[in-house]
């Protein structure tokens, strides 16, 4: 038998019922809920007289809608706050453990569930989130799902799942300075595009990727997504193990042991065989940036908004056009050109501790150049605020000219009232720059936290490498 | 859900690539606790022409009159022509209900996100995956023949239109659930007593997944 892969691993394990007709029951250990994408799963529970399967799966969030300022005034959004107090409401309802607004443990969903140690190796882990793939840093099965999934997994512990190909992305060598898990990644989608993990689990490894801290890696993996594939996975090591180790919810006592025993069996066997594998440099990644409404419009920071005429695709062609247009930029113009007006630091992707250091460092006896309208850090969590108070990081960013805000998705999608004005242009350390994403006519360039400092500083993209 | 046998209606050609679901309904229609009212809201940085909000009656607003659903000819589609990689992007099942909400009950695409594709047949949108060939000849029809009419039969497996058949691959789970509207939830809880064998076992071999939360 030929060795198997980490998702096989998982994917046998949590194998509750084979259907016979190309889909399994799976098992699902661990559901994270915020207050988007549940409401109508809760609701239909309540039509069908349903009720939680196992109430101590899930772990409850608000997240998306919450205010990153003025918070003990509560939702001024009568719509938004109607839908953070239905989250309050259906947890209370069905028991499930919810750390409200104003908890110090609330945060983004993605960021908590692994600061709280109930995102662990070996899990299966789903949230009514597309970058729930974030938690397969941890050598996890997690992927985002919709609200009937929701729904299911809530009232069965399980999902009817096809099993998906595997793609390994093998990143060799080392990355250079300045190069972090976002370039990688960036860098990765640029290669593949935006559907080229469509179907498949995207497992990566190689030197670079065992190189990568914790954070880094979840990094990599909540952008799985933005290459098509729902879940992105990395197999455990030393890092891994010690990271859970000690965490609010982790393995106890007698348990420790043997979990960690397990947890260290969770990588691809010698010899096991991927759908596709795709290998890429390390140290021929530099600093990316994003020209375009896609996240495979990708260059790096020393080249140029690419040509349609260029472009052998047609289809591709034009949607380059459009996103030209709705960028409002030139063929040919040099990335360091591109003038900005804000600045994001925040998101699932990276808003964790490591990003807060590396954007600090930059900013450390810096000033926001005057073009910049606002520059904000928000925080993953509250507990990574809280950490970046104590090294004294709050300081640094309000001393540069950030605003210092509080944990959640803020203006990486807007549903609160942090978004770009129409024609507004930002450098954000966030993971879509979809048309609107960051506000109705707001135009998004996607970046690393020490690519956005050093862009905050001079007003423009600038390699960071060279400051 | 409702079951889908066969369908007969206007085709809407949206020819570009890598549709997203924030540009299939926007952020602020999120912040409903409800599954139906998106309909007005679909594509909505598209249609309209000014920003609207869950607060804004759509009747007001100014429609885009470029936009490809606010035409006379589309205005009454309900099969929606797209081109590769639709429903990309955030999970959102908003996405599905708006296009259900606004009449739609078929998606055919050259490709589709994985999350939107699983989302379709939730909601009884029945999404058909074409290659680029036969693809740019249902764009051709739907344009040149406005609004030319589609007939879908999922027992057949076949889409009809411009006197051609086109025929289509579905999971043959998927296709049984979709033509007998079955809820998955029941379905699944048929199997109770399995879940709940593996369950202990699971809890038996490795308690600490089991800790309270």
């Amino acid at each position: 038998m030929s060795g198997r892969t980490l998702y096989d691993k998982i994917w046998d394990e949590h194998v509750v019922r084979d259907n016979g007709d190309g889909t399994a029951l799976i098992y699902i250990d661990r559901q994270m809920v915020h207050e988007v994408t549940s409401p109508q799963a809760f609701e239909g529970l309540r039509l069908a007289g349903r009720d939680v399967w196992r109430r101590s799966a899930n772990l409850a969030v608000p997240d998306h809608n919450v205010p990153t300022i003025d918070r003990l005034r509560g939702i001024a959004d009568p719509i938004s706050r109607a839908q953070v107090e239905a989250l309050q409401t259906n947890c209370a309802d069905f028991g499930i453990r919810l750390f409200a607004m104003n908890d110090p443990r609330q945060g983004i969903v993605h960021v908590i569930g692994p600061e709280q140690g109930a995102t662990q190796p070996g899990m299966t882990i789903v949230c009514g989130d597309s970058h729930t793939s974030t938690h397969g840093a941890f050598g996890a099965l997690a992927f985002g799902i919709g609200t009937s999934e929701v729904e299911h997994a809530l009232a069965t512990q399980t999902l009817i799942q096809a099993k998906a190909k595997t793609m390994l992305i093998r990143v060799d060598g080392q990355a250079g300075p300045g190069v972090t898990a976002k370039d990688i990644m960036l860098a990765i989608i640029g290669k593949i595009g935006t559907a080229g993990g469509t179907g498949h689990v995207l497992e990566y490894g190689g030197q670079a990727i065992r190189d990568l801290s914790m954070e880094g890696r979840m990094t990599l993996c909540n952008m799985s997504i933005e290459a098509g594939a729902r879940a992105g996975m990395i197999a455990v090591d030393d890092k891994t193990v010690e990271y859970v180790r000690g965490r609010t919810y982790a393995p106890e006592g007698e348990h420790q042991a043997e979990a960690e025993t397990y947890w260290r069996t969770l990588t691809s066997d010698e010899g096991a065989v991927f759908d596709q594998t795709v290998v890429l440099d390390a140290a021929a990644i530099r600093p990316q940036v994003t020209w375009g409404t896609s996240p495979e419009m990708v260059v790096p920071v020393d080249g140029a908004v690419p040509d349609p005429a260029t472009c052998d695709d047609a289809t591709r062609a034009e949607s380059w056009r459009h996103a030209l247009t709705y960028m409002d930029l030139a063929p040919g113009m040099p990335i360091t050109d591109i003038h900005l007006d804000k600045v994001f630091l925040g998101s699932c992707t990276n808003a964790r501790i490591e990003d807060l250091r590396a954007a600090a460092a930059v900013l450390k006896g810096r000033r926001v150049a005057d073009n910049i309208k606002l520059a904000m850090v928000v925080p993953g969590s509250g507990l990574v605020k809280l950490q970046a108070e104590k090294e004294g990081l709050d300081q640094v960013f309000i001393d540069a000219g950030f605003e210092w805000r509080d944990a959640g998705c803020s203006m990486c999608l807007g549903m609160n009232p942090d978004q770009l004005s129409p024609g507004e242009r930002c450098a954000s350390t966030s993971n879509r720059n979809f048309e609107g994403r960051q506000g109705q006519g707001g135009r998004t360039h996607l970046v690393s936290p020490a690519m956005a400092a050093a862009a905050a500083v001079a007003g423009h993209f600038v390699d960071v490498r060279d400051i | 859900m409702q079951a889908f046998t066969t369908h007969e209606g206007i085709m809407a050609p949206l020819d570009r690539g890598n549709v997203d679901t924030d540009a299939i309904i926007p952020k602020q229609y999120l912040k409903s606790i409800k599954r139906t009212g998106f309909g007005p809201h679909l594509f909505d940085d598209w249609r309209y022409r000014d920003p609207g909000g869950l607060d804004v009656d759509p009747a007001t607003r100014r429609p885009n009159p470029d936009f490809l659903l606010n035409q006379p000819a589309y205005r009454d589609a309900t099969i929606l022509l797209a081109r590769d990689n639709f429903g990309c992007g955030s999970s959102r099942e908003h996405a599905v209900w708006a296009l259900s909400d606004a009449g739609f009950r078929v998606v055919i695409a050259p490709s589709f996100a994985d999350i939107f594709f699983n989302n379709c047949f939730k909601n009884g949108v029945l999404p058909i995956v074409l290659d680029h060939q036969n693809m740019d000849a249902l764009f051709e029809v739907a344009t040149r023949d406005a609004p030319a009419v589609a007939r879908v039969d999922l027992l057949a497996q076949t889409v009809r239109a411009g006197g051609v058949e086109y025929p289509f691959e579905i999971d043959a789970y998927r296709r049984h659930n979709m033509l007998e509207g079955l809820d998955d939830i029941g379905l699944t809880l048929k199997h109770a007593e399995t879940i709940r064998g593996y369950e202990q076992a699971r809890r038996d071999a490795k308690p600490w997944l089991f800790r309270e939360l």
